[in-house]
């Protein structure tokens, strides 16, 4: 494998589009996420996030467009593979493997860098620890909290070796206080050289979070920026963030 | 992720969870060898014919359960056509072994292989069907085998094949005086099946069929072939499904397509993993030990299998189980175990 230069960006989509018959789910999208950043992905529903993250974990294939991982096209490559290259993902309504306990859940993760189930048990328990769930191993993933299962979600893909994780929504439904954890969870990963891009609707809890935001709208990218930009971003206020924002 | 590469500290939690789960695969194994053991020496308490029968069938169709739940329990592909395999391994071994004078064990293998690349051959197009059309995939194309072995003359047509007579003997897995070496095959071969269950229950493809078996996307997202994955479960399922076959045929000495590949077998397959529990090491053995006994009953009391009494039979079965226990039988005793931990840590 080539190394990319250092100037590259870790991920770059390129001129995406993806469309389901007549349905334009996200048009010419264009963006870059460099090595290290928090990228926070906004938007109300239906504009285009999950479908964005789908495409970018290898769940869909562009209609035109490329995307470019650490300096290599992987348009073309299937989900496992990509998750194998250093993309990991979790999914808006958590999917636990129920019929397994949380540890078995976290080592399906820990095979895409180990084949020896040893070495996936071990970074599975380690990743547990790490992920504060560790006094949770035994337990049947069907019987988790929700935060618990956010917690799990996070633990599985982080198994998975990434380098980029994509977290959709992680934060949605919590306490405040679940929320508080989830987010020094998000930093704590960050911390360890893992790029992370996140769906969230929460403004109060992303915005001092991400490094950057981008906001999308029917598909299209609306704004980019610093998220105290972004905020201030006339076609945001109106499409997103409503009339209220700007008189606060 | 440079902090999660250290090693794990000795009496730390990871390396304490580490520890016990090593202890608990060895114990498992423990076990198994006693049951094993304990079931090899059962008919030497038990001289009469008919329960020796009725012994031979409970550990065969346990084993065969168990080669089914590879596929249907652990990866979650409900296959109702097994005994397309079943059949390919009694006319292998049988025709081998009449035909060519090929000793049953190569007949055996032969009819595994071939089962093994058939399941490779039909699980291309059908493992993209999902759930309930996968299923009705696999019967369609057993009725079909079934029709095809019907009227296929070499390997005797509607008419079968007798087994020629021969004197008792390892080589050629004939017993006529005595049931008892029948029943240590019945053993063995259960006890091949669960041990390789067990091996895969703990490597990377066990973990990756009970993925597929219970989320295929969030699978995918994780590394896992998903589709690699239900092929090489197919091949082995039907590996050991033929297997069986072969055994039966040499048990029973007679084979004809009814006997061997009627849509009865697939459901014998299925059915005691599924009352006993699905995707379980000991859910097949307990629901064989369970179904076969009654079926064997319900037939030399209520009269012989023609009139559908045994299949009404597995009906109930199966409802009294989907309302009652839908994990299977073996959950029982999970529920008791759950409740005394419950009840040590208040």
């Amino acid at each position: 494998m080539s190394s990319p230069v250092a100037t590259d960006p870790l991920l770059r989509i390129d001129h995406v589009t993806l469309r389901f018959g007549g349905l334009v789910a996200n048009a010419d999208v264009s963006l870059e996420v460099p090595e290290g950043q928090i990228l926070g992905l906004l938007g109300p529903n239906g504009a285009g996030k999950s479908t964005l993250f789908n495409l970018i974990s290898g769940t869909y294939r562009p209609s035109e467009g490329r995307i470019i991982f650490r300096g290599q096209d992987i348009t073309g490559l299937s989900a496992p593979e990509r998750c194998r290259r250093g993309i990991a993902r979790t999914f808006q309504v958590p999917r636990s493997f129920d019929s397994m306990n949380v540890v078995e859940n976290v080592i399906v993760g820990g095979f895409a860098r180990h084949a020896s189930a040893a070495a996936a048990r071990r970074v599975a328990l380690e990743t547990l620890d790490f992920a504060g769930l560790a006094h949770r191993a035994e337990a049947v993933a069907g019987e988790l909290t929700p935060p618990e299962k956010r917690r799990l979600e996070v633990a599985r893909a982080l198994a998975t070796g990434p380098r980029l994780l994509l977290l959709d929504e992680v934060l949605t439904g919590l306490t405040p206080s679940e929320a508080k954890a989830g987010v020094e969870l998000i930093r704590k990963v960050a911390a360890t050289g893992v790029t992370v891009i996140m769906v969230e609707h929460v403004m109060e809890v992303v915005m001092p979070l991400v490094d950057r935001a981008v906001v999308l709208h029917l598909g299209r990218v609306l704004a980019e920026g610093h998220p105290t930009e972004v905020v201030r971003h006339e076609g945001v206020i109106t499409a997103y963030l409503g009339e209220r924002h700007r008189a606060a | 992720m440079t902090t999660l590469t250290t090693a794990l500290a000795p009496g730390s939690l990871p390396a304490r969870a580490e520890a016990s789960y090593a202890a608990k695969r060895r114990r498992k194994l423990v076990v198994a060898a006693l049951v094993f053991a304990a079931l090899a020496a059962l008919p030497y308490g038990i001289r009469d014919v008919y329960l020796q029968n009725v012994l031979i069938l409970t550990l065969m169709y346990a084993a065969l359960s168990q080669s089914w739940n590879i596929l249907g329990g652990y990866c979650g592909q409900v296959s109702l056509g097994h005994a397309l395999y079943f059949g390919f391994g009694a006319y292998a071994t049988t025709v081998l072994f009449v035909t060519y004078g090929v000793l049953p064990w190569f007949g055996m293998l032969a009819g595994g292989l071939l089962s093994a690349v058939v399941a490779l051959g039909l699980g291309y197009p059908c493992f993209r069907l999902a759930g309930h059309y996968f299923s009705i995939a696999t019967i369609v194309i057993a009725e079909i085998g079934l029709l095809l072995v019907h009227n296929w003359d070499f390997v005797g047509g509607a008419m079968g094949i007798q087994w020629p007579f021969n004197p008792d003997s390892w080589w050629t897995l004939q017993f006529a005086r005595d049931k008892i070496p029948y029943v240590h095959f019945a053993v063995g071969f259960l006890a091949v099946v669960w041990f390789v269950t067990w091996l895969i229950e703990g490597s990377r493809w066990g973990y990756w069929w009970r993925a597929v078996k219970d989320d295929a996307q969030a699978a995918e997202s994780l590394g896992v072939e998903v589709f690699r994955s239900k092929m090489a479960a197919a091949a082995v399922s039907a590996f050991f499904t033929a297997i069986g076959g072969g055994f039966y045929a040499a048990y029973v000495s007679y084979i004809d397509p009814e006997s061997v590949m009627s849509f009865r077998f697939s459901l014998l397959f299925a059915l005691p993993a599924v009352l006993g529990g699905i995707g379980t090491l000991w859910g097949p053995l307990v629901g064989a030990a369970i179904l076969i006994p009654l079926t064997e009953i319900s037939r030399s009391y209520l009269g012989g299998s023609g009139n559908g009494l045994d299949l009404m039979l597995y009906g109930v079965l199966v409802m009294v189980v989907a309302l009652a226990r839908p994990e299977g039988v073996l959950s029982l005793f999970r529920r008791t175990r759950k409740a005394r931990n419950e009840e040590a840590t208040p």
